[in-house]
């Protein structure tokens, strides 16, 4: 009998042509990310001097040509730190009840599915609707309700990827919790949440990502202002905001601040994602895997 | 006989098929029982029908009654976490928490508020590691993770924090199946070593693990307990059929 592979035999063939569709799906994703990075740099850099970020805007509305953008990156940061942790005061009880108390039944179906409809719609809906009951309630734009939309705008993204990593929880280390004698609460706290803490980490990262990035919910939610945002009341600027308004400029200079402050915006992100890594690789050190 | 655990007219179905069939047996204090059959014979089911666990599997119906001192745990104003204090499971494959050595022995003396501070907790947690017999490999380093552990030094951490919470029962769901030789006789001798002081119930399929360790033994068939007594009766002298057949290793 011969041992040798013969390659033109149909399933290695298949194989072959699989994993080389899978390579190239991968160099593609791969490519992209790399020319945006590249776009954004090679654009970017050139105006990312140190004025942009420890300046505020000087020659108004985004249109001057001089100073920075330090109101709003720290706009950004306040919007997407509040909408993050807004978020996951609701998201983390939700995870857990939708796990601890409904599992697979019928009304945890009904809530995964209504959760997995507010992730699909689009961020200018919820803008669109946190601006209107701005309107009913006579209240301004202002970091606060920027920082409320934007924790609706994360919620659904939070939940569903929570609830995810949480269904992932082996049964038997729960079983294990239960025999000592604890409560279904106490399992949730003490052993899934710990279990799970490099998974919710994860989520919290996700949603975070997608708030800090998100132009259209706080457009008419938060406003924008040439100044630093000092009250939860007053309106703030924001970094994707800043990149709008300066892409959308006549002018070159403009457009090239434009690029830095995608920069800077692209830079937060990847600070954030690194550090929530790191971090998580140390809260792994006791789960089970 | 002093009787710890008593069963009376238990009935259990899983859904629509039934896994305990009119079960009426008593299990003595302070020794060990075990209960043997083929596998499906419903061994399983009856072992966790002492600490409640049958009903964390949907569709479980249960009807009649456990004792355990004379109180059916299954009654409305039973606290079931109480009722898991007091019977301790050892489950089949070692499932240590996410924590490190130290909180694993811990946990359930925390949840349950047992001891006073800090000095209080960390004594007992080296009183139950050395009973047992994981003191000597982990005392130094008791804040590692107890997944770094080997899977029979995780069952005797197990046991160890099955023990911290005081029970009066244990329970083994065939507690050495998943480890190699010498952990499983070491687990063995631990279990003979604590059935002076622990109501002892053990499910295995090895027979040879039932002469080892049985004082009591019941053998079930089919969801129905068929015969149970001393060990020694039993094994010697059986008094049905298929006890007879079973031991002999026919089926």
């Amino acid at each position: 009998m011969g041992m040798k592979k013969n390659y033109w035999q149909r399933r290695h063939l298949m194989e072959l042509f699989m994993k080389t569709l899978m390579r190239i799906s991968l160099a593609g994703a791969a490519a992209s990310l790399g020319l945006i990075l590249w776009t954004v740099v090679a654009r970017g850099l050139p105006a990312l001097t140190w004025d942009m970020v420890t300046q505020v805007p000087k020659g108004g509305f985004y249109m001057g040509k001089e100073g920075g953008v330090l109101n709003a990156i720290i706009g950004s940061l306040y919007l997407a730190l509040g909408g993050t942790l807004l978020a996951m005061l609701f998201s983390l009880p939700i995870a857990l009840y939708l796990k601890t108390y409904l599992g697979s039944s019928k009304w945890g179906q009904y809530v995964r599915l209504s959760l997995d409809v507010l992730w699909g719609i689009p961020s200018i809906v919820y803008g669109a609707f946190g601006f209107t009951i701005m309107i009913a309630i006579g209240m301004r734009a202002s970091l606060l309700a920027g920082i409320i939309v934007l924790a609706l705008v994360e919620l659904p993204i939070m939940v569903r990827a929570m609830d995810e990593v949480i269904r992932r929880m082996p049964a038997d280390l729960e079983q294990a919790a239960l025999a000592l004698g604890s409560t279904r609460f106490e399992v949730s706290m003490q052993v899934v949440t710990r279990q799970m803490l490099p998974g919710i980490m994860t989520a919290i990262l996700l949603a975070f990502g997608r708030g800090i990035g998100d132009a259209a919910s706080v457009l008419f939610t938060a406003g924008y202002t040439d100044r630093i945002v000092t009250s939860l009341m007053r309106p703030t600027a924001s970094l994707p905001l800043a990149v709008f308004f300066q892409l959308g400029s006549p002018f070159p200079e403009v457009q090239q601040r434009g690029y830095a402050s995608a920069l800077i915006l692209t830079i937060i992100v990847l600070a954030v994602s690194f550090g929530s890594r790191w971090l998580s690789s140390r809260l792994n050190k006791y789960t089970i895997k | 006989m002093d009787t710890h655990i008593q069963v009376k007219n238990l009935n259990v179905y899983y859904g629509k098929q039934q896994a305990l069939k009119n079960v009426n047996i008593e299990i003595p204090k302070k020794q060990i029982t075990v209960i043997m059959g083929p596998s499906g014979c419903g061994k399983t089911t009856l072992l966790k029908s002492f600490n409640r666990f049958l009903e964390l599997t949907d569709g479980t119906q249960i009807t009649g009654e456990v004792l355990v001192d004379g109180q059916n745990i299954y009654d409305r104003e039973v606290d079931v976490t109480e009722v898991r204090k007091t019977v301790g499971l050892l489950a089949q494959r070692p499932s240590p928490l996410p924590m490190s050595i130290y909180d694993n022995v811990v946990y359930g003396m925390h949840i349950h508020k047992m001891k006073k501070d800090r000095r209080e907790y960390k004594a007992a947690v080296r009183h139950y590691l050395e009973i047992a017999g994981l003191w000597d490999e982990v005392g130094k380093r008791l804040h590692d993770p107890a997944t770094g552990l080997s899977i029979g030094q995780q069952q005797r951490l197990c046991l160890a924090r099955g023990l911290a919470v005081e029970p009066e029962i244990i329970l083994g769901d065939e507690p050495t199946s998943a480890l190699d030789p010498i952990s499983s006789q070491n687990i063995e001798a631990r279990l003979l070593d604590l059935k002076q002081q622990y109501t002892t119930v053990i499910v295995t399929h090895t027979l040879r693990q039932a002469k080892r360790l049985a004082d009591h033994v019941i053998y079930m068939y089919m969801g129905e307990v068929i015969e149970a007594g001393p060990a020694k009766e039993v094994f010697t002298n059986p008094k049905h059929e298929r006890t007879r057949q079973y031991l002999e290793g026919l089926f």
